[in-house]
């Protein structure tokens, strides 16, 4: 009676032994987690068998992460259960997670860069003597990474590593300390389709050696490669577990969104104009001052798609900002309109019609204090109406937000509330509605959709679409392969600062993509379409 | 089984009048804090509260005193709304405010041929420019070569102080005034009138308000005011909407400093009508026009209110050092401790409390 809440858990005390194969190794029961103003987890029933990949699958937000942060011990849950191999448990934190056996590979990483791969691994462990005798822990990691197919030298240090070989490091971390239930948040995002590839494999070989696997994710493909059973999440309730053979991608959308789900954007042939944007070798510095954009060339035209698919951190955000004015190029030239116009300060180029949708919508597009009105003008308050001299004519300017609001459909109380209250869906309609509600003649798009929910999705890819038919030229970025695949109609694809290969849309290989993603170069360079034009 | 569960959490909006309540509460509680001081020195705190209470706003004389000493806190906190909204964190009013006395002091006193009606708006004009000048160079430095303008403008008030040191010692000293570092009197026509019976030099108060309304303007109405403000909401989304950084942040060290640089000119011209060693001619007005500027939520308009409270607190500190024997650091004390409350008391805000009663299984 009510001692639980005050009441000491059982001792977390390793279960010994390997479970058997099909054993429920993790239940929980009635999880429900609430955090201010959101319901992240509620009432959640959610097993786990010994030899199987499961599935956590679910949009953004849908509480996939909040309810594996339970299981791990990061957070306590308000109400609800958790048994181990059988045995209640309350795990107070990742520690009590440890010594049951449970292992979490989180979306962004906790290594120290400094330090190397055997040091990283050896860091915490609870058997860790004080000089560490590294070359018995250095034996055993290669040992682990022959078996499971986790290529990565021990003796390496982090920051040599690519993001795709640290994950491994953090799954070697965790199989180092005796996970048998592995959990993987997202780990796909951050992977080439080659890297992806490997890393299902050795899922699937640890699963069939008897662990149990955890996989979160929001792509239907991924659970359908490589899943044996699927939990889907819907808005922080479990709408259905369902064994991966008996559904299919369909289902598994509805059941994510609510509702059907168009997979196939409908896009007309592109008619080519002029050329907007031309990029000629350019180069420039990322923060760290060192050449992340190596040379590209590339022309964009009107009422075109152009698509910079690859890896985030291969010099695209360089090359944005170099587009955008906000980074100066060291070589090369941009030229907007036939007119040059390298290193122009962003107010120059917004005056000629470039809009900027950015990478990080909430650090540089937003001012989250002030008014969805206030954000909205953020690039035209200078011009009539909504100034005169240096006076601002604040009844004009709501009048135009209120027009904004009700045309992008922008979900807020007022024009007047703060937009840092406003969801992130309705943020990216916000950024949109500002942008494009002029007429604009190059959009710059980054990561358009990311995090945003299918309904935000499908809203700003078509919206895109929109302006491409009504002439503009746009520039896309993005790590989603499939929206670079869906949307654009020639495909660069970027590595380590330089184009691997530019593709017209028609003639795709995603097998290809990917193979350009990891570096490899395109034997024969397709010449710009638009030239013809 | 009944539980309580008591849970803190983020507040998405603050209400505007958990602010001001706030605001109250963080005075209330540093009265409380300082009390301890009153206790340790012997004093019994609600005497040492009453006594200031009523030396700045209990009489004609006292009230009269507070507004005198709001005149140049009000020019300096409103100043520093507007550095402070752009998120650039001037320190510097003191020195600003030295400076703007010295440009007084040099047009009254070292500049011969100027015709006697134009030397006062004169000496205003220099000291705004000298003030402005003093706020630019850390601006400057900020914004090219992001030097911490709060270490800058720090440094520059020492420099200020010792420039005034040098001058009241060395060559501005006056003559007739028997070895005191003091430069000589001012001629009658660079005086600023005073409220006849009063120390009120009404000119210099007018100025304070005309340009608190003005800065309101400025923030909220003005293209200016807006890139002010989206500089201090989110740099990056300044420099993404292609705002000029280096323009705003230079352009709010000058207002910041020029209206320093005015009260500078009201202390010298209007009350000691010569030059004295600094801390002669500003008790900390700068410094404690922070406290003003914060209090008053860095709104323009509060400001007026809050220059006065603290007005009144410099007053009735002079009050209880001359009644109860206290020094001078008590009040200095003091006015840290509110700053501090208010600071704190400001974070306290973002977060609510919530109580659940629930029923336990």
């Amino acid at each position: 009676m009510g001692g639980r809440l005050f009441g000491r858990s059982p001792k977390t005390r390793l279960v010994s032994g390997r479970p058997r194969k099909g054993e429920v190794v993790v239940e929980m029961r009635g999880i429900t987690k609430r955090f201010p103003g959101v319901l992240a987890n509620d009432h959640v029933d959610f097993e786990v068998r010994a030899g199987e990949v499961h599935a956590l699958l679910g949009e953004n937000g849908a509480g996939k992460t909040t309810l594996m942060n339970v299981l791990y011990g990061i957070y306590q849950p308000d109400e609800g259960e958790i048994y181990v191999r059988g045995r209640k448990v309350k795990i107070r934190s990742p520690r009590d997670a440890i010594k049951l056996g449970i292992g979490m590979v989180h979306q962004h990483f906790m290594l120290v860069s400094p330090h190397t791969v055997a040091e990283n691994i050896a860091l915490g462990l609870s058997t860790a003597k004080f000089f560490l005798p590294l070359r018995e822990v250095e034996r055993k990691i290669s040992e682990l990474s022959k078996k499971y197919g986790l290529r990565v030298d021990p003796k390496a240090r982090i920051w040599q590593l690519s993001t795709g070989e640290q994950q491994r490091v953090e799954i070697l971390k965790a199989l180092y300390r005796g996970a048998n239930i592995l959990i993987l948040d997202e780990p796909t995002s951050v992977l080439t389709p080659g890297e992806i590839k490997e890393l299902f494999a050795t899922l699937r070989r640890m699963a069939e050696e008897g662990r149990a696997i955890v996989f979160i994710t929001h792509k239907l493909d991924e659970v359908m490669a490589v899943s044996d059973r699927v939990t889907v999440l819907r808005k922080g309730r479990v709408v259905a577990t369902l064994e991966t053979s008996k559904t299919n991608k369909r289902e598994l959308a509805r059941l994510m969104v609510g509702r059907e789900v168009l997979f196939q954007l409908e896009k007309s042939p592109a008619r080519i104009g002029g050329v907007v944007l031309e990029v000629r070798n350019l180069q420039a510095l990322n923060d760290k001052g060192l050449l992340a954009l190596k040379g590209v060339s590339f022309k964009v035209h009107e009422g075109e798609i152009f698509g910079i698919a690859g890896v985030a951190g291969n010099g695209q955000r360089e090359l944005i900002e170099v587009i955008t004015g906000l980074r100066r190029a060291v070589k090369g030239k941009v030229v907007l309109l036939g007119e040059d116009v390298t290193n122009r300060t962003p107010r120059e180029l917004i005056d000629r019609g470039v809009c900027h949708i950015p990478e990080e919508r909430i650090r540089t597009g937003l001012v989250p204090d002030m008014s969805v009105a206030e954000n909205l003008i953020l690039k035209s308050y200078r011009r009539p109406p909504f100034s005169r001299g240096p006076l601002l004519n604040y009844s004009e300017i709501r009048r135009y937000a209120e027009k904004l609001v009700s045309e992008y459909d922008v979900m807020t109380p007022s024009v007047d509330t703060p937009a840092k209250l406003l969801s992130g869906g309705n943020i990216q309609r916000l950024i949109l509605a500002r942008e494009t509600s002029g007429k604009p003649r190059l959009i710059v798009a980054a990561h358009p959709t990311y995090g945003l929910d299918v309904g935000a999705t499908e809203y700003i890819r078509r919206l895109l679409l929109k302006f491409r038919d009504g002439g503009a030229a746009i520039l896309l970025v993005s790590e989603d392969l499939e929206e670079v695949l869906s949307l654009s109609d020639r495909i660069a694809v970027m590595f380590e600062g330089e184009f691997m290969g530019v593709v017209d849309a028609d003639d795709v290989d995603v097998e290809e993509i990917g193979l350009m993603m990891a570096g490899v170069r395109r034997m024969e360079v397709v010449e710009n379409v638009g030239d013809k034009g | 089984m009944l539980g309580i569960r008591v849970r803190v959490e983020r507040r998405a909006v603050t209400p505007t009048w958990l602010l001001a309540a706030a605001s109250a509460l963080s005075v209330a509680s540093a009265l409380l804090a300082i009390s301890a001081l009153f206790w340790w020195y012997g004093v019994d705190p609600l005497l040492a509260y009453r006594r200031i209470f009523a030396g700045a706003f209990g009489s004609t004389y006292g009230l009269l005193e507070t507004l005198v000493k709001s005149i140049p806190l009000m020019l300096c906190g409103v100043g520093l709304t507007i550095a402070f909204r752009a998120l650039v964190w001037n320190i510097g009013a003191e020195g600003q405010l030295l400076m703007g006395a010295v440009a007084a002091t040099a047009i009254a006193l070292f500049v011969p041929g100027i015709p006697k009606p134009l030397v006062l708006p004169l000496m205003f004009l220099s000291g705004f420019l000298a003030g402005a000048a003093w706020g630019v160079i850390p601006g400057v430095l900020k914004a090219k070569f992001r030097a911490d303008e709060v270490v800058t403008t720090l440094m520059m008030n020492y420099i200020a102080s010792e420039l005034v040191n040098y001058l009241v010692y060395g060559p501005w000293k006056g003559p007739e005034e028997w070895g005191f570092p003091y430069s000589s009197k001012f001629p009658k026509y660079a005086w600023i009138p005073t409220i006849p019976g009063t120390r009120i030099h009404y000119v210099t108060l007018a100025l304070a308000v005309a340009s608190a309304a003005a800065a309101y303007l400025l923030l909220m109405r003005t293209t200016i005011g807006y890139e002010i403000r989206v500089t201090g909401g989110n740099p990056d989304a300044a420099r993404y909407a292609g705002m000029n950084y280096f323009r705003t942040v230079v352009l709010v060290m000058l207002l910041s400093g020029g209206l320093a640089g005015l009260a500078g000119v009201g202390e010298v011209a209007g009350i000691h009508h010569r030059l004295r060693y600094p801390s002669g001619i500003s008790p900390g007005y700068g410094y404690t026009a922070i406290i003003v500027a914060w209090l008053g939520r860095l709104n323009p308009l509060a400001v007026i209110l809050t220059s006065i409270l603290f007005g009144g607190l410099l007053v009735g500190g002079d009050a209880i050092q001359v009644a109860l024997g206290l020094p001078i650091a008590v009040v200095n004390v003091f006015n840290g401790a509110i700053l501090l409350f208010v600071m704190g008391g400001d974070i306290l805000t973002r977060y609510r409390i919530r109580v659940e009663w629930r029923r336990g299984r």
